[in-house]
């Protein structure tokens, strides 16, 4: 078991700067994922972490060990990829078996962990196969097995569920977390898609233009976004952001007054369309429908507030027809306040 | 190459068997004729090889063999210095083929997989070295290689055909590395393999098949070679040179020997190989 310190690393790839200083601290046993948009630099981090590039300036360190300059296989860890990479020539077996091999395990001890590990991904019943006779869920067991099967201090995961289809990776997210859960390996998870951070993992690196914008737990990436990035990436549908003007301390829409975060004018009021309650007395932010999709659990609105776009969602058995007006009420403490030129969110300790 | 053959068992060949019948005359007609186009002649060569002096000149030809006897190719390979001949092309293809792969496959590799300055003008300068003929370099090549001691060596002969054969060497195997995922070498380094260990445990069986393609073309282009071998011996001729030596003053059932003789070991050699043409994984690039 290790920690991981990313200390001020920059990666340049010709004039382009992939990774603008960047720092982050993974506890032992910890989960974080790192989520970003392509080309975010989320994969460049993973892949400088496990040695396969070389940053241009910063430290890595795990368990206290500073690994900057080592090899990939010095470094005590294991790597699952997004396309998988079990090699074609080798049996299930063999695949799951090959970082014990490397490392020398005796032939019994050699059986007993891949065998343990194929029963943990349940893959257990097609060992003598070769991997082209596999489905591509199948695959992604085997090279999570082969990961696990070396009993790495820290496992690294590339977008590993990217490649399989909705439902199979629905199921393999649950069985993941299950599973790593039991190892308690330090995991670091490279994906851009949010829910499986947020389902993954204890926190979530959020990243952008090579850049991390805010580390949390799910919970508190998805309430509190530190900047309007965070907000407009994570939650679906996204975060609403409002033009409003701050005069003292108070900002108007429509016919009420809503209480801002004083330091500067122009600010964005970030809602988050879950947050917002229509109101029955007719009194709140005006909000014009202007088109109902009915999604079975919920209504999602389409529509404007003061004339900007906004997206709100409503119970299933909210009577709301496209062109109406309503009236939005939300919990002043579940409002995001960004300030239109950093684009950072104000007014929180 | 390999990834249409590695789908074919498991689309391809159900269907094969649904062909409309008019699509699967065709096919088989086409087979037909491709295969008479390549058989037909080795067989007429084979006929005139083993039937001796009579069978040559009977006419009209039978097709089906008869009085067959080895005597004529014994007797041919009893000529003086063809059997010494052989040997030669045996030892200079097999070298060339040697060469080749060595020097060839890392090049290919290089170009492959790492990025570097002047990587597109190396790749053309590797195809450039065929751009000079040979009959212009034969002269400074057989006065170096008299100063040198290599002129009339088999060793000689195969320096020469595997510069024949590198830039197909390189280019062949610089195609085949691109199309094995760098992920696997990736997933091999991490999981504790140094660079070379990950090629010899995890490239290098799934680059076989494309290897021994190269090997083949390697082969067969030092053992049908003529001029080079011609020039740059004396005495210890390669078959091919030798042949054109002493055939046209052979009766034509000699001539017919040879030309079985030359014909054989490269279809061995493919034969030998053919396994490795396919890809036997079911998959070498995905």
């Amino acid at each position: 078991m290790a920690d991981i310190v990313i200390d001020h690393v920059v990666k340049d790839f010709g004039t382009f700067q992939a990774l603008q200083d960047v720092s982050l601290v993974v506890e032992d046993g910890e989960f974080v994922a790192l989520l970003g948009p392509s080309g975010c630099g989320k994969t460049t981090l993973l892949r400088i972490i496990a040695g396969l590039e070389t940053q241009t300036a910063g430290r890595v360190v795990i368990g206290g060990r500073d690994v900057s300059g080592l090899t990939p296989r010095k470094r005590g860890l294991a790597m699952v990829f997004q396309n998988y990479a079990v090699f074609p020539h080798m049996t299930v077996f063999e695949n799951v078996a090959f970082g014990l091999r490397m490392q020398k395990a005796s032939t019994a001890d050699v059986k007993r962990k891949v065998e343990r590990a194929a029963a943990l991904l349940h893959i257990d019943s097609y060992l003598d196969r070769y991997p082209a006779k596999l489905s591509g869920g199948q695959r992604q067991r085997v090279a999570v097995a082969r990961a696990l099967a070396v009993e790495p201090a820290v496992l690294l995961m590339d977008e590993p569920l990217s490649n399989l289809d909705a439902l199979l990776r629905l199921e393999m997210r649950t069985e993941l977390k299950a599973v790593l859960r039991e190892a308690g390996t330090t995991t670091i998870y490279v994906t851009h898609d949010q829910t499986e951070a947020m389902g993954l993992a204890d926190r979530i690196a959020v990243m952008y233009g090579g850049k991390i914008e805010q580390i949390g737990s799910p919970l508190e990436i998805y309430a509190t976004p530190a900047t309007r990035f965070v907000g407009g990436f994570i939650g679906s549908p996204p975060m609403n952001f409002i033009k409003v003007r701050c005069e003292q301390g108070i900002v108007r829409i429509g016919n009420i007054t809503l209480p801002c975060p004083a330091g500067c004018e122009d600010m964005e009021l970030g809602l988050r369309g879950e947050d917002a309650m229509i109101a029955a007395d007719g009194s709140g932010i005006p909000f014009d429908v202007r088109v109902v999709e009915p999604m079975g659990s919920h209504l999602l609105l389409t529509g404007s507030i003061n004339g900007q776009l906004a997206r709100i969602v409503a119970p299933p058995t909210a009577t709301i027809n496209a062109g109406e007006r309503v009236a939005l009420k939300a919990d002043p403490s579940r409002l995001t306040w960004i300030d239109s030129n950093t684009g950072r969110a104000v007014g929180r300790a | 190459m390999t990834t249409s053959l590695s789908q074919a068992p498991a689309s391809g060949a159900p269907r094969a068997y649904m062909l409309p019948s008019a699509r699967r005359f065709l096919l088989w007609t086409g087979l037909v004729a491709l295969l008479a186009w390549v058989l037909v002649p080795i067989y007429f060569v084979a006929l005139g090889a083993f039937g001796g002096r009579t069978g040559v000149f009977r006419w009209p030809k039978s097709i089906w063999p008869s009085d067959l006897s080895v005597a004529p190719m014994m007797q041919f390979l009893n000529i003086e210095g063809v059997f010494n001949a052989l040997m030669n092309s045996f030892i200079a293809a097999g070298l060339t083929v040697v060469f080749s792969i060595l020097l060839g496959a890392p090049a290919g590799y290089a170009l492959a997989r790492y990025t570097f300055r002047g990587q597109n003008a190396y790749r053309l300068l590797v195809l450039l070295t065929r751009a000079f003929p040979l009959a212009i370099l034969a002269l400074p090549l057989t006065v170096s290689f008299i100063r040198i001691g290599l002129y009339d060596t088999p060793f000689g002969v195969s320096l020469i055909h595997t510069v024949l054969a590198l830039p197909f060497a390189a280019l062949v195997t610089q195609s085949l590395f691109m199309g094995i995922p760098r992920e696997y070498e990736e997933a091999a380094w991490v999981f504790g393999c140094t660079r070379f260990q990950a090629f010899v445990k995890v490239v290098l069986p799934l680059a076989l098949p494309g290897l021994a393609a190269t090997a083949i073309f390697a082969f067969v282009i030092s053992w049908n070679e003529v001029f080079a071998a011609s020039i740059l011996t004396v005495r210890e001729r390669t078959l091919t040179a030798y042949l054109l030596k002493i055939l046209s003053e052979s009766p034509l059932h000699y001539r017919f020997a040879g030309g079985f003789i030359l014909i054989i070991p490269s279809v061995l050699f493919i034969f030998a190989v053919r396994r490795y043409l396919f890809a036997v994984w079911g998959i070498a690039s995905k």
